[in-house]
């Protein structure tokens, strides 16, 4: 199987999926990149006390 | 955890069972005991005198001139600061109240019965736009305004809502949803539809036809005169859902310029409070945010209920009144509401989304799991009393009441904390 180098993937027209911090797909949008943002957080804001109470209460 | 299903389901059922009717106009002293003399009812979770808002303190003073405890704006002051007015939120009284919320013994109050469960809540007349005491209005014009509703307006209509036995109200806002309500901010289409609904009632109880006719004008002139009946509708719907064991669903929101409150079902009465937000919205010509008041009222149980903020995409005109961006991200709002609720509410439904019922249930496992925060559609207060509503918009409820909810279940549920 071909390998291809990371320099082949940016030779390639650039289709960006963003997850998370909308700051990047903006700036990307600017540039012209086609880029769709998938609005992400961590479960209960990374608070791992709180993501864990969730758990248990079954969310 | 089964437990906890089996609760949300319970109060999914209730909430969705509820039978609202609008049933009277009569004054608040009647069907609230507690209020006699010197007591005070204010819109949102507990709040003393020393950290209440603007508009907040000038609608004390103006509602205690009103009602004859003082005889000026100052000496009423003066009484308020010196705690000889008793303050207690409306929601401890089956009772709510826009913005700043007063309501006194002699106020006039909707009367909403919910049929199904037997329950009845109450909310003052909506007083029109301008200077008025929700906004924290307190002169001459706004306490006049007052005494006509209640020596005119409010007898009139209760007279005329009796003599049809109520009006129903779910079917109504179900007509409105589908030309173009969500409620809160938008209420045209049914105060058009109440208007004529009870117009022939008013009309054969009427002895007075100039009186009547400034009935029709006061009814005519206000397109959110409907919000008072929706918001006593929405506390009638959700207090039958209050105190379901192990429910984590949210029964009640409200906010008092200072803070903001909500209360959920298997938590009991317990307030979870944090500091209430600015709304992001769009300003009057002359205003800016630099005159706006932090968020109030006790309107955001109608978003409690799935309308106002997550009714979004019925009402495309408002995504634009109060700043929410197209007509199209109308319905990116109402989605996301989807997102931190258990169920929909298949009599209110909202065409544009294919007569998608509009999200109900807000579970605050899901808030704090997502990170998404119930969206409400508000009226921006000017910070000075007197001056009114200075714009419209949107804010989100504060997280920490979601996580502070979550954490109280947990303990309650023992052994999971």
């Amino acid at each position: 199987m071909e390998q291809k180098s990371i320099s082949d993937l940016l030779d390639a027209e650039i289709k960006v999926v963003n997850v998370g911090l909308e700051g990047f797909a903006a700036e990307l949008s600017a540039a012209g990149v086609p880029v769709i943002h998938v609005e992400w957080s961590p479960p209960a804001g990374g608070d791992p006390e709180l993501a864990d109470l969730l758990s248990k209460l079954g969310a | 955890m089964q437990l906890i299903e089996d609760a949300n389901k319970e109060a999914l059922r209730r909430i969705l069972e509820g039978d609202p009717v609008l049933i009277d106009v009569v004054p608040a002293g009647q069907v609230i005991p507690a209020l006699g003399e010197r007591v005070l009812l204010h819109a949102g979770p507990p709040i003393e005198w020393e950290r209440m808002c603007g508009p907040m303190r000038g609608a004390i003073a103006g509602a205690i001139v009103f009602e004859g405890w003082a005889a000026d704006l100052e000496e009423a002051t003066a009484l308020a600061a010196r705690g000889e007015i008793a303050f207690h939120p409306n929601h401890h009284f089956d009772a709510v109240g826009p913005m700043t919320g007063m309501t006194t013994q002699s106020m006039p109050v909707f009367v909403v019965e919910n049929r199904r469960f037997g329950n009845r809540a109450y909310c003052t007349i909506n007083e029109g736009l301008g200077k008025v005491m929700r906004f924290g209005g307190n002169d001459a014009s706004v306490l006049k305004r007052l005494a006509w509703l209640r020596d005119v307006f409010g007898p009139a209509l209760g007279e005329a809502i009796r003599s049809v036995g109520g009006i129903a109200l779910k079917g109504l806002v179900a007509r409105g949803l589908a030309m173009g309500d969500e409620m809160h901010q938008r209420n045209v289409a049914c105060t058009s539809l109440f208007l004529r609904e009870i117009a022939p009632a008013l009309a054969r109880t009427s002895r007075d036809s100039e009186r009547l006719a400034e009935v029709f004008a006061f009814l005519g002139s206000n397109d959110q005169f409907f919000l008072n009946i929706a918001m006593a509708m929405g506390k009638a719907i959700m207090d039958p859902v209050r105190g379901i064991a192990g429910s984590s669903i949210v029964t009640a929101m409200c906010r008092n310029g200072t803070d903001f409150g909500i209360r959920v079902s298997g938590t009991g009465d317990t307030w979870f409070v944090a500091p209430v937000e600015m709304p992001q919205g769009l300003y009057f010509p002359g205003f800016s945010a630099a005159d706006a008041n932090p968020d109030m009222g006790d309107s955001t149980i109608v978003e409690t209920i799935g309308l106002g903020g997550f009714a979004m995409a019925a009402s495309p005109a408002v995504a634009g009144f109060v700043g929410a961006g197209s007509a199209s991200s109308a319905a990116l709002y109402t989605k996301a509401m989807g997102e931190i609720t258990i169920g929909e509410n298949p009599e209110w439904t909202i065409p544009a989304l294919d007569f998608a019922g509009v999200p109900t249930g807000i579970d605050v496992r899901l808030v704090v799991d997502s990170g998404i925060t119930p969206v409400i559609n508000t009226g921006i207060a000017h910070k000075e009393p007197g001056i009114g509503q200075v714009g419209a918009g949107v804010v989100r409820a504060p997280i920490a009441c979601f996580e502070q909810a979550v954490r109280a279940l947990a303990e309650k549920l023992g052994g999971v904390a």
